[in-house]
């Protein structure tokens, strides 16, 4: 599946948000959005997820304009985990993920043995098996994300769409979902992620879109993307970048004077 | 995983039917249920030796039936009727608005549903419009409704928070019940004013088939409207964006479960007046025993909210016979005091 976003502009009270941007994600790859905080990526991801109105540009899945498409069908190929992963309720583990089977029930219909069954390989593949009849509330912050990357997972949609997935979690469950992403992108998915850890972002993704207030500054593999001089235009920070056995890494030294 | 939600279905109707049949033998007269039922079947051959077998043919619906079947058809069957359809009602709104909120604080008394309800009947009422038309009542009370629930919407804005809707719907209800003081203070003579405070207070005595009949389809189209938004609710405890994602077109569904609240609310207050706190009180006590879901929360709380003003009424009847109180002023004192007990639960969870 291929998602497209072409000549994008989004302005929010008469302020540019979005500008010119056209964006496009192709299978098998895993996507960074990186910039500062306000440089409008998660609007574009919003926009990316049918979710954000734009006012101007057009959005495509397999070359067919979005709009076009059904929402219910829409669904099936496209999830997105909101920022900061909400569970309203608290929910026992598997009926969350099971909200997963959404867009394939009508109103009245109950899970199938079909359903069950793709909700249990949902859960392995997230390795949440164990937790199937926790509460959701009662989890950690890194059991719950990836209650709801199963519940994406249920889905079976080709394409994943995340903001910050990993922002509040330790190295170890940021790793672990660092992984499922990739994963998904390796069984011929693709994935648009959100990150503030540009290490997380260096190591994990096939390329980097650098956002700069509405605009694409920088974009491609990440090492070509994360240099000095580029980080320090769109950041104003100092930075230094090793790259060692296990990667790269960009360690940032200080602000620059402006 | 299916069976518990099952069982409590199974529980709580089983627990409603019962007490609608308690609730038809209770009244100030005592009635014989096996006269009631053989006259039923042959309306002609009235029982001479009953206690309250004096034919009346007075009424014209009722030629051929004994004073014990006129009680039990005209008084004690439109009461529990409408007792339960009007708690089913109350107890599946307080769960859609709940579940569309995302607050167990939210509820058709305190968003102002009912009391914009209650605003519109009263506005009725005062300009005499029920001599006109039958329908005036409730259509005045649904219409009250539904700009009840657009005006928190309009007010809070789009992509509210949950807090401001709930905000709003406190204004809302600010405004309805100081709109229907002024309606009582401008009423014409003392009489108008105690009708006009007796029915705010809440009662589904001394009420009629017809006053059923009339509400009913209005109660039936929201029920079934409110019912379909199991889906969406659930869809929406993952935040709206997700809900959207998942394939629900946000303002549709929203507008899908408003259209059913005040439908069916509007149906009920005009006809009851305000019975209050069901709609917060059900919800929230069926809530953890349906594993906090709020799709399968609106059919058990339906049957709760219906077994509960059942309760109520029974209670009303049984405890003070001759002095009624009110079923909503009972329903408050009960509801209440577990309002307060609900903040002092969950204040500490609160943002």
């Amino acid at each position: 599946m291929k998602l497209q976003a072409k000549n994008i502009e989004l302005k929010f009270d008469g302020n540019s948000v979005l500008k010119n941007i056209s964006i496009a994600i192709d299978k098998n790859e895993l996507v960074g959005l990186i910039g500062p905080n306000g440089a409008g990526k998660t609007s574009l991801l919003r926009v990316l997820a049918n979710l954000q109105k734009y006012d101007s540009g057009e959005l495509l899945l397999n070359e067919q304009a979005i709009n076009s498409i059904n929402r219910k069908q829409l669904a099936k190929h496209i999830s997105y985990l909101a920022q900061g992963a909400p569970a309203h309720w608290p929910l026992e583990v598997y009926r969350l993920v099971a909200l997963g089977r959404l867009p394939y029930l009508n109103p009245w219909s109950n899970l199938s043995a079909e359903d069950n069954a793709v909700i249990a390989q949902a859960m392995a593949l997230a390795e949440i098996e164990h937790l199937s009849g926790r509460i959701v509330s009662t989890l950690s912050g890194g059991e719950r994300l990836r209650v709801l990357i199963a519940r994406m997972f249920a889905t079976q949609s080709n394409i994943i769409l995340a903001d910050e997935p990993i922002a509040a979690l330790d190295p170890y469950h940021q790793l672990h979902t660092m992984e499922l992403l990739r994963e998904h992108c390796d069984r011929g998915g693709s994935s648009v992620v959100v990150l503030h850890d540009l290490n997380m972002a260096a190591r994990f993704c096939h390329r980097l879109v650098l956002i700069d207030q509405g605009n694409i500054a920088f974009e491609g593999k990440p090492d070509c993307v994360l240099q000095t001089e580029n980080i320090a235009q769109v950041y104003g920070i100092e930075t230094q970048i090793l790259h060692t056995e296990s990667g790269m890494t960009i360690i940032p030294k200080s602000r620059t004077s402006n | 995983m299916t069976s518990r939600p099952l069982l409590l279905i199974v529980l709580l109707a089983t627990f409603t039917a019962a007490i609608f049949i308690v609730e038809l033998t209770t009244g100030p007269s005592s009635i014989d249920f096996s006269n009631v039922f053989m006259n039923l079947i042959n309306p002609e051959d009235i029982d001479q030796n009953g206690p309250n077998s004096g034919a009346l043919n007075a009424g014209s619906t009722s030629v051929g039936l004994g004073l014990d079947s006129i009680i039990f058809l005209e008084i004690r069957l439109p009461r529990a009727l409408l007792a339960v359809s009007i708690g089913a009602t109350l107890g599946l709104a307080g769960a859609a608005l709940q579940g569309l909120l995302r607050n167990p604080l939210a509820g058709p008394g305190l968003m102002g549903v009912s009391n914009c309800a209650a605003l519109g009947a009263v506005i009725a009422l005062y300009f005499g419009w029920s001599g006109v038309s039958i329908y005036a009542v409730p259509i005045a009370g649904m219409t009250g409704a539904a700009l009840s629930v657009l005006m928190i919407f309009l007010l809070a804005g789009q992509n509210s928070s949950i807090m401001t809707l709930l905000l709003a719907g406190v204004a809302v209800n600010a405004v309805a019940s100081s709109l229907i003081s002024l309606a009582l203070n401008l009423a014409p003579n003392p009489y108008a004013m105690s009708e006009m405070v007796f029915w705010l207070l809440g009662s589904i005595a001394n009420r009629s088939m017809s006053d059923f009949y009339l509400a009913l389809p209005f109660m039936l189209v929201g029920w079934l409207l409110i019912l379909t938004s199991g889906r969406f609710l659930n869809a929406l405890s993952l935040g709206e964006d997700t809900a959207q994602s998942l394939g629900f077109h946000l303002g549709r569904e929203r507008g899908i479960i408003i259209s059913g609240v005040a439908l069916s609310v509007g149906a009920a207050v005009s006809v009851s007046g305000n019975v209050g706190f069901v709609g917060l009180l059900v919800p929230h006590l069926l809530r953890p025993l349906v594993g906090h879901e709020p799709g399968r929360l609106l059919l058990a709380s339906a049957l709760g909210g219906a077994l509960l003003v059942l309760l109520a009424d029974v209670a009303v009847q049984s405890f003070t016979p001759g002095h009624e109180l009110k079923l909503g002023v009972v329903t408050a004192l009960v509801g209440g005091p577990f309002f307060l007990y609900l903040i002092i639960k969950t204040r500490n969870s609160l943002i």
